[in-house]
């Protein structure tokens, strides 16, 4: 099962959403992560969804079904280059002592302490998935309290802009036929 | 001038009625109540939409289907919220898998009470979302005539289906001025229709060269009304033909290369053709498992030609080395454009096979031994008697006999539920089709589990002088799934027996209706009801044939096995010549 990276431009419309998780529940896709946003033009939405695909095949068949939604724009799979992050709040038992020695890893990673009481801490990091991973590790010695991670958002590298008016033209496995 | 420039104020109701009158529609099938109860009002003075009022709004989904198979124009359903929209699902589902181009517009609660679980409130947008094309909610009356004209345009292009329109009473009775949208902006909804000329091409080498092809052809060759250039196209390259269970009559049967219908109850001509051809030119079929059985033993030898409006048909169920997005009408006519004139590979002994198969397996009514009517017989005589009559089938053995039975000579005149299997599909389609197409015959082939379903819009018939006939094939029981157990839980009946001999009493309660009732027992009686049937026009007829209950349809592809294993009879296969081809 490879995971497969789709930025999926949709009409900012009500129940969008929903269209696009119940298909994926209802063709038995595998959604790993999903992320869902503005952009800068007020009538479109960004979605980012990470899928589990077995062949290629999968994943064609998910984007062609997808395409057939009245309110999908355009999908574009990412490329492993593309700038993946993800963002993570993580609630830590922090006496002072386990205190500095928290702070030095969370600096590391280039984390944010956002809250401190005498017993806890609320550390904020952003990142690749596999980054926050590593920041989870070194953290959970300390003993994590509370996690809350959102999903990947995910943008590719260089000056084109999925936004761009082009509509059909740059959909993933453009029909050549 | 100041008309034009200050729009007319109106309420969405009388909104929706404009916008309705505005696409040409001339009937909507539907039932009022609370939510949908403004748009009634304007309805019921429209000089140019007839309502039908029917009985069950899953008879205003499936007349809306029938309506639109035999017009080939966009059918309306209209209910309220709650019960009445969900009433409609059945239908609704059943133009999804059967790509059926209808709009069904809904009554919705006010939208302050939208999500409180208000009287007759359901959420039909989200019930549907998986069983529509696309469907709108629409609180706001400004917002009515938009929806409703973006509806029917999703509905009718591209691969068509059936699209929703949910509107909250408050839209209904409130007012706005009216402006009539000159462009629908869907930017995501933008279907290739025309093929690529690459992959016309490239199919045409094929088509030429191949040694044992076969051209699978689907319901969308009907959606698209591609009859002439398929008949071409068999003039041109002499290619055996299949047509599907939807597809029945978009070639004709009497033409000699005609295999017949494929899949688990095809005849073994068409089945055969499938299994050793080396190349299947697929328009408009999507190689759904009843025609193709066990995905990874059909037509292994096949290099796959395939031609779909709806790109994620295409590699879905078995991949194709030469896939063509288009409108199938237009991909034939490409074809032609590119194969007139030129040489074909030699296929007589490949016709000749098939020809041979098809002579000695052809279907045909077997005799029953204990002097009950033959169930195939009743609708081969039927259909000789009725000829060019439209023909409207139920779900299970008596759909499948008249799938084999009825003579398909030509195309669009025949009606049933392929994909979803609805039970109860027959006489409200077979309504439908009638006021889709006055003063010509509909016959409905029902079977007398089907029938109990829907019947009831026998009085929606009779009321509105829609003369349909239909033939309940009663053989007191669910049939097709007693044929399963009979042949798979050692011939267990549980709960296959409908005693339908005994209640109801079919032709009297065709008569409680309105309509006439009749029955037949013995093969004299067959043609003297047909013939008694065909001189009534001016109400619905009913006719009862008893039949034996233990026919069954024959050939079959047991479930979940290959296409190779098909039996003719019960332990009986074909006997499979070993030429080399």
């Amino acid at each position: 099962m490879k995971t497969h990276t789709l930025s999926v431009l949709v009409e900012n419309k009500p129940g969008v959403l929903a269209r696009i998780s119940g298909l994926f529940a209802r063709r038995g896709y595998n959604i790993e992560s999903l992320a869902v946003g503005p952009t800068e033009r007020p009538e479109l939405s960004r979605i980012t969804v990470q899928v589990g695909a077995s062949a290629p095949a999968v994943l064609e068949q998910i984007t062609k079904q997808l395409n057939k939604l009245v309110e999908v724009i355009k999908i574009v799979e990412l490329e492993d280059t593309a700038v993946r992050r993800e963002m993570i709040l993580i609630k830590m038992k922090a006496d002072p002592v386990a205190r500095s020695q928290i702070i030095d890893i969370v600096q590391l990673f280039r984390g944010k302490t956002v809250d401190v009481h005498n017993e806890s801490m609320v550390i904020e990091a952003t990142g690749s998935p596999e980054k926050l991973e590593a920041l989870l590790e070194m953290l959970d010695p300390y003993g994590v309290r509370e996690l809350v991670q959102s999903g990947l958002v995910a943008m590719a590298r260089g000056s084109k802009s999925l936004t761009d008016r082009s509509t059909r033209g740059e959909r993933l496995k453009p029909s050549a036929y | 001038m100041t008309q034009e420039q200050q729009p007319k104020i109106l309420t969405g109701a009388q909104a929706l009625v404009e916008s309705l009158e505005r696409l040409g529609v001339e009937v909507v099938f539907g039932i009022p109540g609370g939510a949908i109860l403004p748009a009634y009002d304007p309805l019921g003075q429209s000089e140019l939409i007839q309502h039908i009022l029917v009985r069950h709004e899953q008879g205003a989904a499936h007349a809306a289907e029938g309506y639109a198979m035999t017009t080939g124009r966009v059918g309306v359903c209209m209910a309220t919220s709650g019960p009445g929209a969900t009433n409609l699902v059945t239908g609704i589902a059943d133009a999804y898998l059967d790509s059926v181009p209808i709009v069904a517009i809904t009554g919705q609660v006010a939208s302050a009470a939208i999500g409180t679980d208000a009287f007759q409130e359901a959420d039909i947008r989200g019930i549907t979302f998986p069983i529509t094309k696309h469907s709108f909610l629409v609180t706001d009356p400004s917002g009515i005539p938009g929806a409703v004209k973006a509806a029917f345009h999703i509905a009718a292009t591209g691969r068509p289906g059936p699209v929703l329109v949910d509107i909250s009473k408050d839209a209904l009775a409130s007012s706005a001025p009216f402006v009539w949208p000159a462009e629908i902006d869907l930017p995501g909804y933008k279907p290739t229709v025309r093929p690529h000329a690459r992959q016309i091409r490239e199919a045409a080498r094929l088509i030429r060269e191949a040694r044992r092809p076969v051209l699978y052809v689907g319901g969308g060759v009907v959606k698209a009304q591609a009859y002439d250039e398929l008949a071409e196209l068999v003039k041109i390259t002499g290619i055996p033909v299949v047509t599907t269970l939807m597809a029945r009559g978009a070639f004709p049967d009497s033409d000699p290369l005609h295999m017949g219908m494929p899949g688990m109850h095809g005849t073994v001509s068409a089945v055969a053709a499938m299994q050793r051809a080396d190349l299947l030119i697929t328009l408009g079929a999507r190689f759904d498992d009843r025609v193709t059985g066990r995905l990874d033993s059909f037509a292994p030898e096949a290099t796959i030609i395939h031609a779909d409006i709806d790109p994620a048909e295409i590699g879905k169920n078995r991949n194709a080395d030469v896939p063509i997005v288009g409108d199938v009408k237009l991909v034939i006519g490409a074809l032609n454009g590119v194969l007139r004139g030129e040489d074909m590979a030699d296929r007589a002994p490949w016709v000749s096979y098939l020809q041979g198969l098809k002579e000695r397996y052809a279907p045909h009514p077997e005799p029953t031994k204990d002097g009950e009517l033959s169930p195939q017989y009743v609708i081969q005589r039927l259909g000789q008697l009725a000829g060019d009559a439209y023909y409207v089938a139920g779900v299970g053995q008596h759909q499948m006999w008249a799938a084999h039975m009825l003579p398909f000579e030509k195309p669009g005149r025949w009606l049933n539920s392929g994909g979803a299997g609805t039970m109860g599909y027959c006489v409200p389609a077979a309504m439908g089709a009638q006021v889709g197409v006055p003063g010509q015959t509909v016959w409905g082939i029902d079977g007398d589990g089907c029938f109990q379903m829907t019947n009831q819009e026998l009085v929606t018939c009779t009321l509105n002088n829609i003369p349909i006939k239909i033939a309940v094939i009663n053989n007191e029981s669910l049939g097709m799934v007693r044929q399963w157990q009979t042949l798979f839980y050692d011939a267990r009946y549980s709960n296959t027996d409908l005693k339908s001999r005994r209640v109801p009493d079919f032709p009297m309660l065709a008569e409680a209706m309105g309509a006439v009732g009749l029955r037949a027992e013995t093969v004299e009686e067959v043609d003297e009801v047909i013939k008694k049937a065909m001189e009534i026009n001016d109400r619905p007829v009913v006719v009862e044939f008893l039949v034996h209950k233990d026919a069954m349809v024959w050939p079959m592809v047991p479930a979940g096995t290959s296409n190779d294993d098909i039996l003719i009879a019960r332990d009986l296969a074909p006997e499979w010549e070993e030429e080399i081809l």
